[in-house]
């Protein structure tokens, strides 16, 4: 990277956010990421209009003669499941499902993490007290338990599952934040930030918080392909998606047990969170290098 | 490996024969080449000095000595290195296993992090003992006993049960000394073995380096930046710089006649202690910081109940003012609470007592009421690659404080931040950069424009050259003079460094364990020292002249050994101050022992 030099024909420069993009698409790397993050958010929003079939309509040209599911090819692209339902038409809509838990609720995870661990880490004292001690609590409440609970009170819906992915998922990164904000927060150019009389907010979101990103993203992205199983166990036990709506994670679930006979019903929906996890993982590296002056010119 | 050594110690054969020296480091650009063509030789019962800065290639060459380069990065691009008859340049990493400590043996500069924290001193020396098979298992603990006696370390049969963590800087280093000879090595190769210690503790492990040399005729390779240490520890010198040698002579002759510009400016550049011209006689100005009875505590806490068990009594009571245009200097060895003195100025810690800036109280401001008061009151820290972020332009840095305080905005900031730029000596167009992109002094003089950005009248300089090579700092000193003179700037300049202190000080004071020793004009306190702790640290100082030895040091007498640390409800003796003529006051010495 060079710099300019010329002080006198100061060019405007353009914003932030395209330099960024700018920088990934020239990234192969990300670029493929980025490629398959768009992918999926485009099968999420024009599911109904690309879908090949009727992802509900349960035939009897899906099934053969002894009434087992058929394999890719023919008609079916990626065949199609025990209730001879089209898997490549669920697959699609349950992009839908899938991204909200992955991206939404993990996000969500992500940003209460990282705001607990900074605040705690940063101010010490009681205020780490309390903070760290409620985080040790939810890290031993079962999540489970928690999704039924909640499940009984209100409508199971994909909502609830949100919401209790959001509720345990955060602490791991409350924790590993917290500890990095404290060996942070002792560094010199802290203390300078204070010297120069910088109030907290500042020093936090400002000075802070850059620092923190790589670690952010790493779990961040860590975090996509946990929770979208984690949320197939919880439709499982009837607390999220109710069928027949799909997901990725309860497809591959209803067919676990068919796996030697039927491989494609558990291959394709795992194949799907591999990349959507590396699809964020491969963005996510390449933002980290890209937000990190020091490594520039570096790939 | 009590075995006669082929080469015959203190011979005139050279032990280790260096020739052609190239290292290359990988790089983005392709291989750089840091260390280019370098042949010396050493011979038995001398010290070789490599001298130079900052990536002058020095710590490379003991790197690649020992076999040590970090891999893959950095490779032996040419040349050979041998150590009697062995090419260690073809050495494997087997090969390399018997020779390091055995025969060559290397001292770092930092001594806790080269011990092991986890084990005890004797079993860090036994496992030497063992590894290189010097004596039986049995007999493993009385030989690490009598290393210990051997690097005079005091009562060494409780310190060898004792961690790292237990021992003082100057013990650790010791240990570290007894762990390289453990195996009677022919050579010691000594990386800035004191760079990291107080001036008084660098004393004696310079003399005791030199004492075991005697005993045990080994050759030392001396790596320091430190001019002062090379005139008192070598017999030859190799001048380096960027890799390359400059010069190479023994010491008398370099210091005496140096004969390249190089060896010429580094020796100007270093800052002898009593050299420094007069500085003009500050007559009655205005006092613009005043302290009185500053205290400051710092909790020990422990057991179940995190109740405060004992406190760190880190400064006690002390007063002082600086009066404008007036450099104070507060020298002191490390844990003497000169730092914290700078930092309860700008509010960074709590603290007792009355602190005025320009007439204003501090005490009892919250952060926001501090604001007013900051303005006035700036710091620069010691290390300027910690002290900036490195995910800013140094720009935005130094506009920061200004956005803080609302002092001005838009295009003015940049104007403002140019500005200030070429103030200290910086080109406007490296305010976009990133701070990875400057040298150490570089970086140095954006944490002094950001330290002036809120105009300030005081500026606490916190150990803010002793980072830098010589050279830098001498040009870093200069400025800071220069922005004296002109913007009329008061310092209060926290430093270890007696030479240093002798260039910039005004009035001198002179802190132990949180509390004044003596305190004065700089020519009293720097020629005329009155207390015994003020005198040891002084003659502690290395001289940059091998023709004349430094003084020898007096003995701690009247200095008691102490530590800041009292139970809650106790406070340590508060030691009077008396005056003797125009300012310059001493501690009353060690009234209790007669």
């Amino acid at each position: 990277m060079s710099v300019a030099t010329d002080p006198a024909a100061r060019p405007r420069k353009p914003s932030r956010a395209r330099v960024v993009l700018g920088e990934l698409l020239r990234r192969p790397r990300a670029a493929f990421g980025l490629i398959i993050i768009a992918l999926m958010v485009f099968a999420a929003v024009f599911a109904p209009w690309i879908m090949p079939q009727d992802p509900f309509a349960q035939s009897f040209d899906g099934l053969d003669l002894m009434g087992a599911p058929l394999p890719p090819g023919g008609d079916y692209l990626l065949g199609t499941d025990l209730l001879g339902r089209d898997l490549a038409s669920r697959l699609i809509l349950g992009t839908r499902t899938s991204l909200i838990i992955g991206v939404v609720a993990n996000g969500i995870a992500v940003l209460l993490g990282a705001g607990v661990g900074i605040t705690a880490g940063y101010f010490g004292g009681w205020t780490a007290a309390i903070l760290m001690r409620f985080t040790d609590l939810m890290m031993a409440f079962p999540a489970l338990l928690l999704a039924i609970v909640l499940a009984a009170i209100f409508q199971p819906s994909l909502m609830i599952v949100a919401l209790v992915i959001a509720m345990v998922n955060w602490v791991q990164m409350s924790r590993v934040i917290y500890t990095e904000t404290r060996s942070l927060a002792e560094r010199e150019f802290i203390q300078v930030q204070r010297a120069i009389g910088s109030g907290p907010i500042r020093i936090l979101f400002k000075h802070l918080l850059p620092h923190l990103l790589s670690s952010i993203i790493v779990f961040g992205t860590l975090g996509i392909s946990t929770t979208v199983l984690l949320e197939a166990t919880l439709s499982y036990l009837g607390v999220g998606v109710q069928p027949p709506m799909p997901s990725w994670g309860n497809i591959i679930f209803e067919n676990q047990t068919y796996f030697s006979t039927a491989p494609w019903l558990v291959f394709f929906p795992g194949l799907l969170i591999v990349l959507l996890a590396l699809g964020f993982n491969l963005v996510g590296d390449a933002l980290r290098d890209i937000l990190d002056p020091t490594l520039k010119g570096r790939h | 490996m009590t075995e006669t050594r082929e080469t015959g110690g203190g011979g005139t054969r050279p032990l280790l024969t260096v020739r052609d020296l190239s290292v290359q480091v990988a790089t983005e650009a392709g291989a750089k080449t840091v260390l280019d063509r370098l042949s010396f030789d050493l011979t038995g019962g001398e010290t070789l000095a490599l001298a130079g800065e900052s990536g002058s290639g020095k710590s490379m060459t003991a790197l690649a000595i020992m076999g040590l380069l970090p891999k893959p990065m950095a490779r032996v691009s040419g040349g050979a290195i041998k150590l009697g008859e062995t090419d260690l340049t073809a050495m494997d990493e087997r090969g390399y296993r018997k020779i390091r400590s055995a025969r060559v043996a290397m001292i770092f500069q930092e001594p806790m992090t080269s011990l092991n924290p986890l084990m005890t001193v004797e079993r860090q020396l036994i496992e030497v003992l063992l590894e290189h098979e010097v004596c039986r298992r049995s007999e493993a603990p009385k030989q690490a006993l009598r290393l210990l006696k051997d690097v005079r370390l005091t009562e060494p049969e409780r310190r060898l049960k004792q961690y790292p963590h237990e021992l003082s800087g100057g013990m650790r280093q010791r240990v570290m000394i007894a762990i390289a000879l453990a195996c009677d090595p022919e050579i010691l190769i000594a990386d800035e073995p004191t760079t990291a210690l107080d001036v008084t503790v660098q004393a004696e492990i310079l003399d005791l380096i030199r004492t075991l040399q005697a005993e045990h005729g080994t050759a030392v390779l001396m790596i320091t930046h430190d001019m002062g240490v090379v005139a008192e520890m070598a017999d030859r010198v190799i001048v380096l710089r960027h890799g390359r040698q400059e010069e190479a002579a023994p010491v008398r002759e370099l210091f005496a006649a140096p004969q390249t510009d190089y060896a010429r400016t580094l020796l100007a550049a270093v800052p002898r202690l009593g050299s420094a011209p007069a500085r003009p006689q500050a007559e009655a100005r205005k006092k613009i910081v005043e302290v009185d009875d500053l205290s400051v505590r710092f909790d020990i806490t422990g057991g179940i109940l995190n109740r405060t068990i004992a406190r760190v009594h880190a400064v006690e009571n002390v007063s002082f003012h600086i009066r404008e245009r007036e450099t104070l200097a507060l020298v002191g060895e490390s844990g003497c609470g000169k730092s914290t003195i700078g930092k309860a100025l700008l509010g960074l810690v709590p603290w007792d007592g009355s602190i005025r800036v320009d007439g204003v109280q501090t005490r009892g401001r919250s952060r926001a009421m501090m604001h007013p008061v900051l303005r006035d009151i700036q710091m620069v820290f010691q290390d300027p690659g910690a002290s900036m972020d490195a995910r800013m332009t140094v720009g935005e840095q130094v506009i920061e404080p200004m956005r803080v305080h609302g002092l001005a905005r838009g295009s003015e900031l940049q104007d403002r931040a140019e500005w200030l730029f070429k103030r200290v000596g910086l080109s406007p167009d490296m305010l976009s950069r990133y701070p990875h992109e400057f040298s150490g002094g570089q970086r140095q003089r954006v944490c002094i424009a950001r330290a002036l950005s809120l105009s300030p009248k005081v500026i606490v300089a916190d150990e803010s050259v002793s980072a830098l090579d010589v050279s830098v700092q001498a040009q870093v000193l200069d400025l800071l003079q220069e922005l004296q003179e002109e913007d009329g700037l008061s310092y209060l300049f926290i430093s270890h460094d007696m030479a240093v202190i002798d260039r910039v000080a005004d009035r001198v004071m002179v802190m132990r364990l949180g509390q004044v020793m003596e305190e004065g004009p700089r020519d009293a306190v720097l020629r005329d020292p009155q207390h015994p702790y003020t005198k040891r640290l002084l003659a502690a100082v290395p001289v940059p002249d091998p023709t004349r030895s430094r003084p020898a040091m007096p003995d701690a007498a009247g200095i008691e050994e102490a530590s800041p640390i009292f139970p809650v409800g106790q406070s340590p003796q508060r030691i009077a101050l008396h005056d003797l003529r125009q300012g310059h006051r001493v501690a009353r010495v060690a009234a209790t022992t007669p």
